[in-house]
């Protein structure tokens, strides 16, 4: 019935939903501002919170320079090693999402890959791979990256693990996440694979392989794209979980989830801003990095609409 | 015979970005007891917003904007929601187009009826589902008194178009809105569900508006008929008169489309121009590109009688030199999905199927929904597997899907022209890319000049101006994308080409645009066409013979005028009686 | 329908057989096992004694289905840090899991599904809309943080509710209940609403969007126009398909449950099988962490077989075995 209207490309409508929408333009600014922060933490952050003879233990545990015996060097105060707070929590939100976006990268491509061609070969492939994926679920995302970190623990001596960390934590949670992706992948590429433009490709005989990803792939990249963002947020989580369990990022490198770990022997002694800011943190960038995926969502779903 | 509704001026608006957008301008509107009213019009007509409108179903943004509507002197548009909500079902009530979809499937029909019938009048339980049987007795269901606990997935297509029927009844409304109540059916369920509204609407004096695309259902039942477009009412009257004779030229121009079963025409004269000078601007021109260069090219296809001579293997049969394709007991079985039961059941889609088609010929292929006329078309194109049987092509062996290599000459040669051009056409690439895929593909023309020339002039040829190839798909209506989808045929140089209902997706003025357009390209180009359609009319005006299929077996063959004229086998027979004719309406 | 439930039990089969695979792998394949078992100073000739009597040197098939038709009769082995029997260990923690996780999931489901139905119903709402961005801010909280703030401000600024442990216990046979006190229940509080938040947004926001989709439905349109009362309509039509995938999620969340079970159990001490396997990880304890695998996995797949018989209760498609 509409058929009389302007007709507008996906692109164009994500483009005026989003120039229309207040909340979802502060979430991008604020993953943005978060995101170069991080990226330019070396440049911007007062001290080097990973060099341990830069900070000294007699500036231990001092609250925000705002308050009474604060110090003017340490804006939001210490940690228990002296470490500058502000400093460890921009190199850790640096390192959040660098885990973050690795990760998600990882899981995506391996999960888009396998989700395209199981939707599209059916049969045999798409059984195994699905049967895989139904066991992968049944063992939840952070149960498989604390049992992959395990295994890492088991297989590589304790200094090899503690370089291989990072490496190690990228894995475990990428493999924790591509079966959303490949799910997504199947789902639409079942939708489209009947769709009447593939078919007038395997009737010219296009090789499946270039039908798969030059022709059908870009058509499903709406869904994905909705998945890359709320995983991202996942993966954050993720992230920051094991590293507040002690099993994520070396100890000598704070993640904000080692630096709330810290924090939280110091809560009932009165040091709570060790825990609070970069708790703060980390729900400021999720929470943003959700509300686009949330955003995502529902404009790229039609019946919402 | 009292007024039972009566539409005043009503305008109903959409809100949207874009601006306002006034759906339904100003239209007037009268319903009689008992009598069936047509509201009839392409897309975008405003045909089911004046429904919506009727019942107060308009769904947010929309809203009456001005004009009245009175039921029984009632006037609606004044009421206040509770009121309405409560004349909802005991004096309105509604029939959907989709049986499958308008029946909540999680409850049985006799839940779904003594709601409906309690909500309304004061019964017992054991009262309502006894007048429940009796209801659906009347609509025709066999054994209601058992079948009434079922549940819809129990029930064939027509049988659940008959609860629905019996749903938006159970009520005794003065007034039934049906929007397109047959499009999702067969043509003989089609005829009976018809017979079954007018009969229930003469007998109970209900009046209905009957809400439809198809002039053909329109003159087997209404009595009344409003013409729309863009929204506003073009002509009004009786329907003998206004399909019989239309005063107004677009009347004129909607009947003139429809495609006839009484006789073939060379083309369809006096139909509505398209639209499909998009933006207005045929300024923009490739260097040389016209009309003219891409027939030449199509008609001075070298390849087009070599055969590879590795293939050959002589046929047997005398005539088959003189073939393009020739199919011999061909079968095909799908490997039925397991069933919640866990067996593995093979459907069998078509069941040995032989006919051969001569160079330039058209052949028609009829049926109704699962009759395998699509499997054909797959099994021809080499999407499905053939289970027995065999296929020549040009004299050689024609390998079934799964024996066909990619690089088979073939694969080119046949080419294929589907029913959505929604789906047809890879949303995400310019026209450029999709026209220029088999060019690259099959090496035919060199890269740059030389085929965007060509893309050019084979956008010409459709009758799309050439500047379509910088856009993108969702940029152009069905019609239009069914030309570029037609173009994207051509552009493999074919020699066949399969039509899979190439028009049945599209409105009865596209449908007759695109109709003269394939009509035209075989006449210059001396196509080998498979033409399917589950519509009668619009084969008698392509085919030059005529195969029907029925449940994957094959019926009846023969030349068009044969078949149209005197059918032999009874479903023939039975299949042109029951297909919507105009004759009777239709003066010459 | 059995055959249904057959086929479902057989694919239920599988992914244990597949869980268990990995266990063993686990269990045989990271680090040497006797190595773990033994001093330094055993000899290699008693090492390799152990290896014989352990059944290390039969074939890998051989091993498999000996360590799978120990794990079916419940012989699960000893942990290499406590020497301890497995099953003990597990039997002792499994009750305060199991009450930390029902109790979580009813907050989650009681709240949920109702703000799930509310929200749906009166989209745009001004209250629809605060308990949306709300519950944005809840999923985006991850499960520790939120611990870390109800200790902050009814452990530590309040001093309301206790913090770490699960309090007084009634022992019932070998099961230690917390219902059965006061102090249980206020241990219980705090990580139970921890666990249960995340759980909450997340059915509310599925419950939420699934009834959203049923009210778009031709059939809920044809029930509005025969004139159908609202409430059977929300309650009866849209509901009643809303649970079907509703059903499903849920029974992945108990999932959740568990799995967050571990991070809450850790904020709180709270001595469950969480915090067990998180000390196994820790100590590459790694005969605990392949059987607290195999059990989780267990959960898993007969919760979804009480979910596939739901389905059949729900839906009539599935109780007639029709095929759709």
């Amino acid at each position: 019935m509409l058929s009389r209207l302007k007709r507008a490309s996906v692109e164009n409508e994500l483009l005026y939903l989003f120039l229309h929408s207040r909340v979802a333009q502060l979430a991008a600014l604020i993953s943005v501002l978060m995101m170069g922060a991080a990226a330019l933490a070396a440049f911007v952050a007062p001290s080097n919170p990973y060099d341990l003879a830069s900070f000294d233990l007699l500036d231990s545990l001092l609250p925000p320079s705002y308050m009474d015996g604060g110090d003017a060097r340490f804006l939001i105060g210490t940690d228990d090693q002296g470490r500058d707070l502000l400093s460890a929590i921009l190199y850790g939100t640096r390192l959040s999402l660098t885990v973050g976006l690795l990760s998600v990268a990882f899981a995506s491509i391996l999960g888009v890959t396998l989700g395209l061609m199981a939707g599209y070969l059916g049969g045999r492939f798409d059984t195994i791979v699905m049967r895989i994926a139904d066991v992968q679920l049944s063992l939840p995302a952070i149960l498989t990256a604390l049992l992959i970190d395990g295994i890492a623990r088991g297989i590589l001596p304790q200094q090899r693990h503690d370089d291989l960390m990072l490496v190690v934590l990228t894995v475990a949670i990428g493999l924790s996440l591509w079966v959303n992706f490949a799910r997504t992948a199947r789902a639409s590429t079942f939708v489209e694979k009947n769709k009447e433009y593939v078919q007038a490709t395997q009737i010219m005989g296009m090789h499946p392989l270039r039908i798969m990803f030059v022709q059908i792939l870009p058509n499903i990249l709406g869904p994905i794209m909705v998945i890359l963002t709320v995983d991202l947020a996942v993966a954050i989580l993720l992230e920051a979980t094991l590293s507040f369990l002690g099993v994520g990022v070396p100890p000598n490198q704070p993640s904000l989830g080692t630096l709330i770990r810290i924090g939280t022997e110091y809560l009932f002694s009165g040091e709570w801003w060790i825990v609070i800011f970069p708790s703060l943190t980390l729900v400021v960038l999720i929470v943003a990095v959700n509300v686009l995926g949330d955003f995502l969502r529902d404009a790229l779903n039609p019946k919402l609409r | 015979m009292d007024k039972l509704l009566s539409v005043n001026n009503l305008s109903v608006m959409i809100p949207t970005r874009f601006g306002d957008f006034l759906a339904v301008d100003s239209i007037n509107l009268d319903v009689k007891e008992g009598q069936i009213h047509g509201l009839v019009g392409e897309s975008g007509a405003g045909k089911s917003t004046i429904g919506a409108a009727i019942i107060g179903l308009l769904e947010t943004p929309a809203f009456v904007s001005s004009g009245t509507i009175k039921l029984l002197g009632q006037s609606l548009t004044e009421l206040d929601n509770q009121t309405l909500e409560g004349l909802r079902g005991r004096r309105i009530s509604m029939i959907f187009q989709d049986p499958q979809t308008s029946l909540n499937p999680l409850l049985s029909i006799s839940d779904q009826l003594v709601e409906t019938i309690r909500q309304h009048r004061s019964m017992s339980r054991d009262e309502a589902r006894k007048a429940a049987i009796e209801l659906l007795e009347e609509t025709g269901i066999n054994n209601a008194a058992q079948r009434i606990d079922d549940y819809p997935h129990q029930f064939s297509g027509g049988m659940r178009q008959r609860v629905v029927i019996a749903l938006a009844l159970c009520t005794e409304p003065a007034l039934i809105i049906a929007d397109e109540p047959t499009t999702a059916l067969d043509v003989s369920v089609q005829k009976q569900i018809l017979k079954l509204i007018r009969d229930l609407a003469k007998q109970r004096g209900v009046g209905v508006i009957l809400i439809t695309h198809d002039i053909g259902v329109i003159a087997e039942i209404t009595d009344e008929v409003t013409v729309l477009r863009y929204g506003r009412v073009v002509e009004h009257g009786k329907t003998p008169k206004v399909l019989g004779s239309p005063d107004e030229t677009y009347t004129q121009q909607l009947m003139a489309a429809v495609p006839r079963l009484d006789k073939r025409l060379d083309r369809f004269v006096n139909i509505a121009s398209d639209d499909h000078r998009i933006d207005g601007n045929t300024a923009w021109q490739v260097k040389g590109a016209n009309d003219q260069h891409a027939s030449q090219w199509l008609l001075n296809n070298p390849t087009s009688q070599s055969v590879p001579a590795a293939d050959q293997t002589e046929l047997s049969t005398s005539d088959s030199s003189t073939s393009v394709l020739q199919v011999q007991n061909l079968s095909v079985t799908y490997d039925a999905k397991r069933s919640w039961f866990g067996k593995k059941t093979g459907f069998q889609a078509l069941n040995d199927i032989s006919f051969d088609i001569k160079p330039g010929e058209v052949l028609g292929v009829v049926g109704e929904s699962g009759s395998g006329k699509s499997t054909l078309a797959k099994a021809i194109a080499g999407l499905v597997p053939v289970s027995q049987g065999a296929m020549w092509f040009n004299g050689t062996n024609l390998p079934d899907a799964a024996q066909r290599a990619r690089t088979h000459p073939a694969r080119r040669q046949i080419q294929m022209v589907f029913q959505d051009p929604y789906s047809s056409l890879n949303n995400r690439r310019t026209v450029e890319a999709i026209l220029t895929e088999s060019l690259r593909f099959y090496g035919l023309a060199d890269k740059g000049a030389p085929s965007r020339k060509l893309v050019a002039s084979m956008l010409e040829l459709v009758e799309m101006p050439q500047r379509a190839m910088l856009k993108y798909p969702h940029q152009f209506s069905g019609g239009q994308r069914q030309r570029i989808a037609i173009a994207r045929a051509l552009m493999a140089r074919p020699d066949f080409l399969i039509c899979d209902e190439p028009t049945s997706a599209l409105d009865v003025s596209i449908q007759a645009q695109i109709l003269n357009l394939l009509k035209e390209l075989q006449k210059n180009l001396g196509l080998t066409i498979v033409f399917i359609s589950h519509n009668l009319a619009v084969v008698r005006q392509m085919a030059d013979t005529v195969m029907v299929l029925r449940n994957g077996e094959h019926v009846e063959s023969g030349l068009n005028e044969d078949f149209f004229t005197n059918p032999a086998a009874d479903y023939s027979q039975q299949l042109l009686r029951e297909s919507p004719s105009l004759e009777l309406l239709l003066t010459d | 329908m059995l055959a249904f439930i057959s086929r479902r039990l057989l694919q239920s089969v599988f992914v244990m057989l597949a869980v268990s695979l990995i266990a063993f792998t686990l269990f045989r394949f990271v680090g040497d096992p006797v190595a773990q078992m033994v001093g330094q100073e055993t000899s290699v000739a008693d090492q390799e004694r152990i290896r014989d009597s352990l059944g290390l040197n039969d074939p890998i098939t051989t091993q498999f289905v000996s360590f799978v038709s120990d794990l079916i009769t419940g012989n699960f082995g000893f942990s290499y840090r406590t020497r301890q029997p497995i099953s003990e260990m597990i039997l002792s923690r499994m009750p305060a899991t199991i009450e930390l996780g029902i109790v979580s999931l009813l907050i989650s489901l009681l709240i949920g599904v109702p703000a799930g139905i509310y929200t749906a119903l009166h989209r745009g709402g001004a209250i629809a809309n605060t308990i949306l961005v709300t519950t944005l801010i809840g999923i985006s909280i991850p499960t520790f943080v939120i611990g870390i703030f109800l200790i902050f401000i009814f452990g530590v600024q309040l001093g309301w509710l206790p913090t770490f442990g699960r309090g007084d216990v009634v022992t019932i046979g070998w099961w230690q209940t917390n219902f059965l006190t006061i102090d249980g229940w206020r241990s219980l509080l705090l990580p139970a609403l921890t666990l249960g938040v995340y759980q909450l947004t997340l059915t509310m926001r599925l419950v939420r969007s699934e009834m959203q989709d049923v009210m778009k439905t031709d059939f809920i349109k044809f029930a509005r126009a025969r004139g159908i009362n609202r409430h059977s309509i929300h309650y009866n039509h849209a509901l009643r398909n809303t649970m079907v995938p509703v059903i499903t999620i849920i029974g992945l969340q108990f999932g959740g449950v568990i799995a967050f079970s571990i991070v809450t159990e850790s904020v709180f001490q709270w001595p469950g099988m969480g915090l067990l396997f998180l000390d196994s990880i820790r100590y590459v304890d790694i005969p605990v962490m392949s059987v607290y695998l195999v059990l989780i996995a267990l959960m898993f797949v007969v919760i979804n077989l009480i979910v596939d018989l739901l389905y059949a209760v729900i839906d009539p498609r599935v109780r007639t075995g029709a095929t759709h």
